[in-house]
């Protein structure tokens, strides 16, 4: 493949995450990612399976779903998988389409080695995970 | 089921007759194997043939084969296709283009070169057809892959091949003995399959320009956007900007070959709602194949790689490939059947003692499950009322996903350390539990270990 869509790349320069990256490097991202579409109800993360990936969503929504109860939901630009992914362990939670969904992807093999070769989108997603984290720890405050 | 087939080609095995360039397939037929040839087994062995129920239909790819390889020549597929149509007794209309597509009611109606079609059920398996190529600047007078001349008029030039895959390498194997000198630029580095221990990458076959550029032979692999083609009186002058941040490098050849690769040929399905994924516009799909945006609308062959599946550890499906899209069909033909034609046959019933030597062999020797890793699966239900069923071979993300009776199903899998093992994934009150058996170095998993590991696999379901 020599040439990603534009579409991709324009919609991969709308999201935060690629905020601090150039031109050039964000075509080279649009080649390494994956691009899927997803039906309304479909998982894309499953709840104790092994061998999941990275998933940044572009358009639409998802549900957080943990042991059939529903924890909330994920919108565009907002990411699932990595801590699967970071480190090796299979997910604790389901997400499913909550509409037609549109992710793109990162094999779980993939994610360091991309997180290495892009380390200002390694930033934002650490960053990310801070504000989960405080989030997460609030009530001690 | 009532049906109806129509073709463009004039005849079985259109593809082949144009492709791959350099003549011989990719995937392989081995005629001795450990497996009779015929056996269900053996399609394991045989990456080819077609298959159909009766023995006569299995195995056709070996008896055409000349020896000289175990890769089959595009004519023996070519040939391949044929006898099988011939020997199924295929009723196709051959030379009928399909030209448009509209709903009707709870049908649709399929416009074509001979006349309407109406059904209530349209299967297509257009293949990945049509060359595509990038929106680069220039790119429009560049040959695609298509395109590309005898080797022996590349003698003494300088090619460059816009790409990295399969067909870049397949296309710089062939030039070696031709070119000057062969650059491949694209913005990715080359995966080999050999390293990603998968299919995903350049196949063994055509390593060696990858050789050539490691020692220094001449052949050049760029990481580099491709930013424009112009015409120059002597060739073509190449822009292109170092994937590594190293600023631009121009390239002067002499010849540009764009192996930019193909797409389906999709016609109106998107007006109508069809969904599309990526670059490839490949249509997606639903786990049992149907349109994800035009529901009623199924597809076969190699587009059915639109339904992804678990896709465990970015490993992808066969589905692009024989191997893989000949299970599919079955599948799909039999998910048509119950579903539209009410044609449900009687699942075989199974003895509680029989379950676990049963899944230990199809885990060993199933082709389905070797050529569909993590993808397909033998299922097996355990129904209060029907007893324990065998439901066949059915998609791994149908079981895992959807909910129904306690059951079991196995599948082998593969993780990027190169491990080939048994994968059991056990379903009860709608509960998927993972259980990763351990691999074996001679990949037989009938060993005292595999046994105890699925009999406490099994143990929830009372088998």
């Amino acid at each position: 493949m020599a040439a990603a869509p534009a579409d991709l790349i324009d919609t991969l320069s709308g999201i935060s995450l690629f905020a601090d990256v150039g031109a050039a490097e964000l075509n080279s991202i649009a080649h390494i990612v994956e691009e899927r579409r997803y039906a309304d109800g479909e998982r894309i993360l499953r709840q104790g399976i092994s061998g999941s990936a990275f998933y940044l969503i572009l358009e639409g929504e998802a549900t957080i779903r943990v042991s059939g109860t529903d924890y909330g939901t994920l919108g565009r630009g907002e990411f699932f998988g990595e801590i699967s992914a970071l480190l090796g362990e299979p997910p604790v939670a389901d997400i499913v389409a909550a509409r037609t969904l549109r992710c793109a992807i990162i094999p779980g093999p993939a994610v360091e080695p991309f997180m290495l070769a892009h380390p200002t989108v390694m930033y934002r997603m650490l960053k990310a995970e801070a504000r989960k984290l405080q989030r997460a720890t609030s009530w001690r405050t | 089921m009532r049906h109806a087939v129509i073709s463009a080609d004039p005849s079985p095995g259109g593809m082949f007759r144009r492709w791959p360039f350099f003549q011989r397939l990719l995937s392989w037929t081995k005629p001795y194997a450990p497996e009779e040839r015929g056996s269900r087994y053996y399609e394991r062995y045989d990456w080819n043939s077609l298959i159909g129920d009766e023995d006569r239909l299995r195995a056709i790819q070996p008896g055409l084969m000349d020896g000289t390889s175990y890769f089959p020549a595009r004519a023996e597929m070519e040939a391949s296709l044929a006898t099988f149509a011939r020997e199924a007794g295929l009723q196709i209309r051959y030379g009928c283009r399909w030209t448009g597509t509209r709903r009707e009611g709870d049908g649709f109606v399929l416009e074509t070169t001979a006349g309407e079609y109406r059904c209530r059920v349209p299967v297509f398996a257009f293949g990945m057809a049509e060359p595509w190529k990038p929106d680069i600047p220039g790119l429009d007078v560049v040959p695609h892959y298509a395109d590309t001349r005898a080797p022996e008029t590349y003698a003494g030039r300088r090619i460059f091949i816009i790409g990295k895959e399969v067909s870049a390498f397949e296309l710089a194997n062939g030039f070696l003995p031709w070119a000057k000198q062969i650059v491949l630029g694209s913005p990715r580095p080359v995966a080999l399959s050999v390293v990603t221990k998968s299919l995903v990458g350049v196949r063994a076959r055509y390593v060696q320009p990858y050789e050539d550029h490691i020692l220094g032979g001449g052949v050049v692999l760029v990481n580099a956007t491709i930013d424009e083609v112009v015409r120059t009186p002597a060739g073509f002058r190449v822009r292109t900007m170092r994937s590594d941040g190293g600023g631009p490098l121009v390239f002067e050849v002499d010849d540009v070959i764009a192996t930019t690769g193909f797409t389906p040929p999709i016609g109106d399905l998107p007006t109508l709602g069809a969904q599309t994924s990526g670059r490839t516009k490949i249509p997606a799909l639903t786990p049992l194949f149907e349109s994800i945006g035009l529901p009623g609308a199924y597809m076969a062959g190699t587009v059915t790689q639109g339904a992804p599946g678990l896709k465990k550890h970015g490993m992808p499906s066969s589905s692009g490939a024989v191997h893989g899209h000949r299970y599919n069909a079955r599948i799909l033909a039999r998910h048509l059947a119950q579903t539209y034609f009410g044609i449900d046959p009687v699942r075989p019933q199974l003895k509680a003692d029989a379950v676990l030597p049963y899944l230990l062999a199809e885990v060993t020797r199933a082709p389905e499950l070797w050529h569909q890793k993590s993808y397909l699966a033998r299922t097996i239900l355990v129904d209060g009322s029907r007893g324990i069923i065998d439901d066949g071979i059915l998609p791994l993300q149908l079981f895992v996903d959807s909910g129904g009776p306690d059951g079991v199903a196995v599948t082998v899998e593969a993780n990027p350390a190169g491990d080939i093992y048994p994968a059991v994934y056990i379903r009860k009150d709608n509960a998927i539990i993972e259980h990763l058996l351990p691999s074996n170095p001679l990949l037989d998993f009938e060993t005292a270990e595999h046994r105890k590991q699925l009999a406490d696999a099994l143990g929830p379901l009372g088998l």
